[in-house]
């Protein structure tokens, strides 16, 4: 089998081209620099679980079953810092964005080739600022470092961990820099905007609120190291500053960041809904500008995070508009990915059980905020645990489900491997019922009055953190089974071939894994993006 | 309770039945967009299998009624959403004008709570049933968030000034108070609880209670103690008389209200803000005062208004 598999695969490619630890480590290979953020993000990915995975164990019991408080609160610290800086936000855009963005405008690869590389040594740069952060000691001011906690009373590795934010933010700038050059200036002739594939566009509407709010965010760090360090008074009442100017700053930034995580995962759901239905997009423009338009009113909502800091009344109203406002986008694009599959050639691989799954669970996710940019309702449900379940139902089961769609989805063209099916679906299945067992029974925690953040509660919430660590430890199996096949499948999947699902685009129309100059002769496009209906000139 | 399986906090003020049927109304909306996404999804997905390898599906390109029918029923649902949420949510905001106040500080990791008669509590809170209560909060340390599910409310408590937010208990019994706002190692343990009581029982123990001065008193000894009188019980400072609530006109043509905000910083910071007519010669009592003797001063100054605009208002 495996000989076979060599045989088919003698041709040069961007994996065996060089050998050799430098033949990476100094790479400006676009997919190269992808797998090297996949090894990367996968070990944060991991660190981040196990973290998780404790929190879940822990509050098994009412006094708490396993750390103590001080230990519990720096296990959610690390455990958001780590998901949300190190594995959300670079996750697509790092990974399948590195790989495909050049590959998808038809060009050898991105506009600035040897930043992307220092885009990554930036990445990991932070990620052992914020490793030694943990292992010296650890931070407990939640991801949030609310400041005057952060600044003045909290102790612990404050400095360092926000440092290893603040560098990794300008690896997410270059990335995003880099994207929106690439995009404007590297299409293939006849690769009109309208042409572009949905994910590009979602890659470049991410990339813009990289660009412009990542910088707030490193001036709200810089902020606090100078009141920490050198006691110049910026937010502390004590010295002359104003706390909550901390929360603008930071949700300025915090907030979008949201939607860098969810964005990408938009535009991967929509290449997997048109692939697994054989469909043109329904609404193509709808599609596209709703993700233009989420990403600019993604900068307008960050005061929905401060209902409850004794902001005015009117300022309240305002950001619980706005916020409303995001839903009509999030439900054209719902909407439209449903109506592709209408008359359409369904086939249920894994990646479509991963894109429907993404489907379900963000609009769940994204319905349950409607109850938290309504005022009335936000000022019982803030900082409860109905919170924590809304923005896991979008970062997990939204965005971590299209990542996992999306890898699913191009491994074959990574690796120029299959991975088996049968277990991908079964995962993908597992993760699913994991995921709503683990969540949802934290949507009725917050309701009846549970606050996040604690590490013991009154005895009565008991039962439903019981269902929700018991979910948990099946999401975590289901997450465990795709990491075991997809290494196996490195080296003993059977042959993918350069598209295996019949898929259009141009990363399918060249082998796989791909040479490392991508196309042997620059394509031109003639056509649409999703082209199903025309008829292959060439079989695969 | 559904079925003995509790979906929602006791409703135990004024406010919760509100909030409870916006809640359901919400929890109605996503269950019915929920289902016809899932079902659409699960009917295409069977009814349109792929039955043939090289099955060639007609294209569709979209359409625009359906785009617009998308976009406006969502629309007019979140419009509908926003204006009840809101109007309840100002409605919940404004507190009754007869409000008892009582004055809450909050410190890594407890709660000390103050009522005007001069009793002083840690962690626990009692108050009386069906009376409007007004709560001015303030942090000692980090930024704290005062929480009690059977009410509905929460607000966050905040060093460096003043929030408030009112309640009107409608069922007697103990209900939880939490620090929402994560404030450091014992977050978790900065808890409490509201004790409603009826009316008498609550006169009862108040009165069967332990009692410092009131505050108001407290603050007038203070007034002596730290020589403000010597300023503004002279006429070189302006007199308290009838100033909270009031307009004051500055120097610069400004005017301003007597709000607690002010009147704290012109504690704090007696040159931010200066009366017309008054020289800016007041020392700062930064650091001099702790926040329960602020408070204090402030009950002493909102006493010295209260009787005569309680007289115009009957």
């Amino acid at each position: 089998m495996s000989t076979t598999a060599v045989e088919a695969t003698t041709g040069v490619n961007y994996l065996n081209a060089k050998y050799g630890i430098r033949s990476w480590l100094l790479t400006t290979d676009h997919k190269r620099i992808a797998l090297l953020y996949l090894a990367s993000i996968t070990f944060f990915f991991l660190i981040g679980g196990a973290g998780a995975v404790l929190i879940r164990l822990h509050l098994i019991e009412p006094q708490g079953a396993l750390l103590e408080p001080a230990t519990y609160n720096k296990m959610f610290s690390m455990h958001g810092i780590i998901m949300v800086f190190f594995f959300l936000i670079p996750s697509i855009p790092a990974v399948m964005g590195n790989f495909l963005v050049p590959m998808m405008v038809g060009a050898r690869d991105l506009a600035f080739p040897r930043v992307n590389l220092l885009s990554w040594y930036i990445y990991v740069a932070g990620g052992l600022f914020t490793l030694y952060a943990i292992l010296a000691g650890g931070v407990d001011t939640g991801w949030t470092f609310y400041t005057p906690l952060s600044t003045t009373y909290a102790n612990g590795q404050v400095m360092a961990a926000a440092l290893g934010i603040f560098i990794t933010g300008f690896s997410s700038i270059l990335t995003g820099l880099n994207f929106v050059v690439t995009i404007h200036k590297m299409r293939a002739p006849g690769l009109t905007w309208f042409r572009l594939p949905l994910f590009i566009w979602a890659m470049y509407a991410t990339s813009i609120i990289q660009i412009l709010g990542t910088p707030v965010v490193a001036i709200a760090i810089v902020l606090v190291g100078l009141e920490r360090l050198l006691h110049v008074g910026v937010f502390d009442p004590a010295l002359g500053g104003d706390p909550i100017l901390f929360q603008h700053l930071f949700w300025f930034y915090s907030h979008p960041a949201v939607y860098i995580m969810i964005l990408p995962s938009m535009g991967v759901v929509s290449e997997l809904v048109t692939c697994f239905s054989r469909k043109r997009i329904f609404g193509y423009s709808f599609v596209a500008f709703s993700s233009v338009a989420i990403a600019v009113i993604s900068f307008l909502v960050w005061g929905h995070h401060m209902f409850v800091s004794g902001q005015s009344v009117y300022a309240g109203l305002v950001f619980s508009a706005l916020s409303f406002a995001v839903a009509i986008p999030s439900a054209i694009k719902v909407f439209n990915w449903t109506a592709t599959l209408y008359k359409g050639s369904v086939s249920y691989q894994a990646p479509m059980l991963y894109a429907m799954g993404f489907i379900g669970l963000f609009t769940m996710g994204g319905l349950t905020g409607l109850f938290l940019a309504s005022l009335a309702t936000d000022i019982h449900l803030h900082d409860t645990y109905f919170v924590i379940a809304h923005f896991h139902y979008i970062m997990v089961g939204g965005a971590l489900m299209g990542y996992l769609g999306g890898l699913h989805f191009w491994w074959p063209k990574m690796t120029g491997r299959l991975y088996p099916d049968g277990w991908a679906r079964f995962s993908a299945l597992v993760i699913f019922i994991g995921f709503n067992l683990t969540f949802f029974p934290q949507f009725m925690l917050g309701y009846l009055g549970m606050p996040r953040r604690y590490a013991v509660y009154p005895a009565e919430f008991q039962v439903l953190n019981v269902m929700s660590s018991a979910g948990a430890s099946i999401l975590g199996v289901g997450y465990l089974i795709p990491l075991v096949y997809f290494i196996w499948s490195m080296r003993y999947g059977p042959v993918a071939g350069p598209n295996p699902w019949n898929a259009k685009g141009l990363e399918w129309q060249t082998p796989s894994p791909p040479p490392t100059e991508n196309f042997e002769e620059l394509p031109i496009v003639e056509e649409e993006a999703y082209a199903y209906g025309v008829k292959e000139a060439h079989v695969g | 309770m559904w079925y003995g399986f509790p979906i929602r906090p006791e409703q135990a003020s004024t406010i919760a039945e509100g909030i409870d049927h916006l809640y359901y109304f919400l929890t109605a909306i996503d269950l019915f967009f929920t289902g016809i996404i899932f079902l659409t999804i699960f009917y295409f997905a069977i009814r349109y299998r792929r039955r043939s390898k090289d099955e060639t599906p007609k294209q569709l390109e979209g359409s625009l009624p359906l785009e617009v029918a998308w976009t406006v029923v969502p629309l007019i649902l979140v419009v509908v959403t926003f204006v009840w949420s809101s109007s309840l949510f100002i409605r919940n905001s404004r507190p009754p004008t007869a409000a008892t106040e009582i004055f809450v500080i909050g410190k890594q990791w407890m709660w000390q709570l103050q009522h005007p008669e001069g009793v002083r509590e840690i962690n626990e809170l009692h108050v009386p049933v069906g009376r409007p209560i007004k709560l001015t909060m303030t942090s000692e340390d980090v930024i704290h968030d005062f929480f009690i599910p059977a009410f509905r409310v929460k607000k966050d408590v905040i060093p460096g000034r003043y929030t408030s937010l009112w309640f009107q208990a409608t069922k007697t019994g103990s209900y939880h108070l939490f620090c929402g706002q994560y404030c450091g190692v014992s977050h978790a343990l900065m808890r409490g609880e509201v004790v409603v009581m009826e009316t008498q029982d609550y006169e009862r123990w108040l009165s069967g209670s332990q009692k410092a001065e009131s505050m108001a008193a407290a603050g007038a000894r203070l007034y002596e103690q730290y020589a403000c009188i010597t300023c503004h019980g002279t006429g070189k400072g302006p007199a308290f008389n009838d100033l909270y609530g009031s307009q004051v006109k500055l120097q610069d043509g400004k005017t301003v209200q007597a709000d607690e905000e002010y009147l704290r910083e012109s504690i704090l910071v007696p040159s931010a803000k200066i009366v017309a007519g008054y020289d800016p010669i007041m020392p700062t009592f930064k650091g001099q005062l702790s926040e329960e003797q602020i408070l204090q001063l402030l009950a002493h100054i909102k006493s010295l208004g209260a009787t005569e605009r309680k007289a115009a208002q009957e």
